[in-house]
């Protein structure tokens, strides 16, 4: 009753229209003022903030409906969620992921070869979030340097080509490799700090990475980057541009396969039971008989192994590599495709790939306010939805207890 | 039970364990012993360095001097100084905290399967490849801690995630993962608190029954009744100093001790 009681529908008035009002100043400069620079004038807009205080008018009632509901909500935690009986149960399990992969498969002959390699990217994204998963999402160790170790593929992949010629097969597991001896390398050092510290230094090396290829002209070819990587092939078969455009999308689909095979696998292990209790409690996790840089040196090599191959089959795609695009903003994407799809679940991570990696484009109308709608969605993400578009749901076990089990 | 002097081995050892934080001496000279299958009681008010003590002994504070040596029934002793939680943990004692620090978003029975790191061995290609050796292991954990989980009264709760666990429910899945590490030796740092009398019984039972499996225990507890009890002999600690030892009749009638509990030492303020 007292949601309409005549108080509480003046003060939601009243807040309504000073949230409006602020809204109104704070855009003020961007929205109202415009300058003819041709002309030199200034025309005034006002038109624009009318709509612009109506518009967050109405917003702002949404946005406490919203945090009534999300205050209001009955806990129904013991529903199992719909994510983990599609994962969990092999009667929904076979006929989704078929119909996935079917779609998957057939989807490069409907769409525009534009499309195809978008479509490529988001799935490097998919593989990249997954990786990243392991650090973030399972050992709790935010890695803002994620970058660097997609840097440490890529490059791998374009100087040994460069120079010794080798070829995309023999690069992919070479990246990989590289991108864990450099996980080892890097987190040595860095892993005996926690949280916030982790972040920052993390980040340091990321950028260090980046600025010794960007420096290091001799090494790397400096900003210029290399060009002419070449795509993959195989032996004795010429394959045209579009062609190959459709064979990475293919490996890429069997590399997304093999990521969440063997993630999926590592996750349910004892290695993987070892990184969620590391990130859960640090001390209790040691007392328990774990060796805590060990377990976390494996977290951030493995996670960088992934890194390493994308950074390969990125060479390989785009065939024009230079330290450009390995910036800090590339690990912050990454991470926040970590977040937005929920820390630690699979499926999670993949959705977030797609939406994050997609729908930009989808929206590219919008591009000017890409920024813009990408912050605001993270922001309402971490307000409504902390734990990501779906959350982590721990593995049950089944054990057939034995017949007289009934002690105490 | 054996309630005098009895001739079993030593299994831990510790002489003149001194612990400081800054200015404050959290721990002086401390010597303290438990033998093969006893239940030996750590009391005290509170703020007299239990918790340290035990902190010193599992690893997680390096003492500043004194000895901890850790004897695996029939074997040589072990130094413990300087050695990781971890590899302390490996060597065969477990502990349980006084603030309870389960992993709260796994299940009660991941952490107990937690507490089974130190005794199997599956890596990273074992993880990946899934052979029939991990296979068995892994089978093998979840059985073990199935059966720990049962043991302690939990097997309700197999895949209830620890946090939403009731309160004393989560001090004895303390317990049980602690005994997933097969310790010989089990460190207890006040497992009544919070407990209702029903609780408590049933708490004093389980230690009993573990205690009878071949487990030597260190119990730390407010709890009087309970540490009268069920210890064979108990320790006194205050302001960090061991001011009495024996048994529990000698103890309820201790005059140091009654006064460090009523607090009419002239050390305290
Ligand atoms: N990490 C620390 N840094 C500084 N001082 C500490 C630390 N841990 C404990 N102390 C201090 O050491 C003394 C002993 O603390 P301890 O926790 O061992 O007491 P306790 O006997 O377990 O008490 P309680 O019965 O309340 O649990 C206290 O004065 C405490 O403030
Ligand atoms: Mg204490």
């Amino acid at each position: 009753m007292a949601r309409f009681s005549r108080e509480k529908i003046l003060s939601d008035f009243r807040q309504s229209i000073l949230v409006s009002v602020w809204f109104m100043l704070l855009t003020f400069p961007i929205m109202v003022i415009r300058v003819n620079t041709v002309q030199k004038t200034v025309q005034w807009k006002w038109e624009r903030m009318l709509m612009l205080g109506v518009g967050v008018f109405f917003l702002s009632y949404i946005w406490r409906y919203l945090m009534e509901r999300k205050e209001n909500r009955p806990k129904d935690e013991d529903k199992i969620p719909w994510n983990q009986r599609l994962l969990s149960e092999k009667k929904y399990f076979y006929p989704f992921i078929s119909v996935v992969f079917a779609f998957s498969v057939f989807l490069p002959f409907f769409v525009s070869e534009y499309r195809v390699n978008v479509l490529i990217t988001a799935m490097i994204y998919v593989v990249l979030g997954l990786g990243l998963n392991i650090v973030v999402g399972l050992a709790g160790l935010l890695d803002l340097g994620y970058v660097a170790f997609y840097a440490v593929g890529a490059y791998s992949y374009a100087l040994l080509n460069l120079h010794y010629g080798i070829n995309f097969w023999l690069a992919l597991p070479i990246g990989a490799l590289l991108g864990a001896l450099f996980g080892i390398i890097l987190g040595i050092p860095v892993l005996r700090l926690r949280g916030d510290y982790l972040a920052i230094v993390t980040l340091g090396f990321g950028e260090i990475i980046r600025l010794i290829l960007e420096n290091w002209g001799k090494f790397s070819k400096g900003p210029s980057g290399i060009a002419n990587i070449p795509k993959p092939g195989i032996i004795g078969l010429e394959m045209n541009r579009s062609q190959s455009i459709l064979f990475i999308y293919y490996l890429m689909i069997a590399l997304v396969i093999f990521t969440i095979f063997v993630v999926e696998r590592l996750q349910n292990s004892r290695l993987g039971r070892s990184w969620v209790a590391l990130r859960e409690d640090e001390i209790a996790c040691q007392v328990m008989g774990i060796d805590r840089m060990r377990t976390k040196l494996a977290a951030f090599a493995l996670g960088a192994t992934w890194a390493g191959m994308m950074g390969v089959v990125f060479a390989a795609k785009t065939s024009f590599i230079n330290p450009a695009s390995f910036t800090f903003m590339e690990s912050a994407m990454i991470l926040s495709i970590v977040v937005l799809g929920g820390m630690g679940s699979i499926l999670g991570v993949i959705l977030g790939a797609l939406v994050l990696i997609l729908l930009p484009e989808e929206l590219r109308a919008f591009s000017q306010y890409r920024m813009l709608i990408f912050g605001l969605s993270m922001v309402l993400m971490m307000v409504f939805r902390p734990q990501g578009i779906i959350s982590n749901v721990r593995r049950s076990y089944e054990y057939h207890e034995p017949a007289a089990a009934e002690g105490d | 039970m054996a309630g005098e002097e009895s001739m079993a081995e030593k299994v831990l050892d510790i002489r003149s364990m001194t612990m400081t934080f800054g200015g404050l001496k959290a721990l002086q000279e401390v010597d303290l012993s438990v033998r093969q299958g006893e239940i030996v009681g750590l009391i005290g008010p509170n703020g007299a360095g239990k918790t340290t003590f035990f902190n010193c002994l599992t690893g997680v504070y390096p003492p500043d001097s004194g000895d901890i040596l850790l004897i695996p029934p029939d074997k040589k002793a072990i130094r413990l100084n300087g050695l990781k939680p971890n590899k302390i943990t490996e060597k065969g004692m477990a502990r349980t905290f006084q603030n309870i620090r389960l992993f709260q978003n796994m299940t009660a029975l991941e952490n107990i399967m937690v507490g089974r790191h130190c005794r199997t061995r599956a890596g990273v290609l074992g993880a990946i490849l899934k052979g029939p050796h991990t296979r068995s292991e892994e089978k093998e954990i979840v059985s073990i801690s199935y059966t720990l989980l049962h043991n302690v009264g939990l097997g309700q709760f197999v895949n209830e995630q620890a946090k939403n666990l009731p309160y004393g429910a989560q001090r004895r899945l303390e317990i049980a993962r602690a005994l997933a590490t097969d310790p010989f030796l089990l460190l207890l740092d006040e497992p009544a608190a919070g407990m209702n009398p029903q609780e408590t019984e049933r708490l004093m039972d389980l230690i009993q029954t573990i205690r009878k499996s071949g487990v030597s225990i260190l119990i730390i507890e407010h709890d009087m009744r309970l540490i009268m009890r069920i210890s064979d002999r108990i320790v006194v600690l205050d302001h960090g100093v061991k001011i009495a030892e024996g048994i529990p009749e000698e103890i309820r009638k201790n005059e140091m001790v009654i006064n460090a509990y009523l607090g009419t030492d002239e050390g305290a303020a």
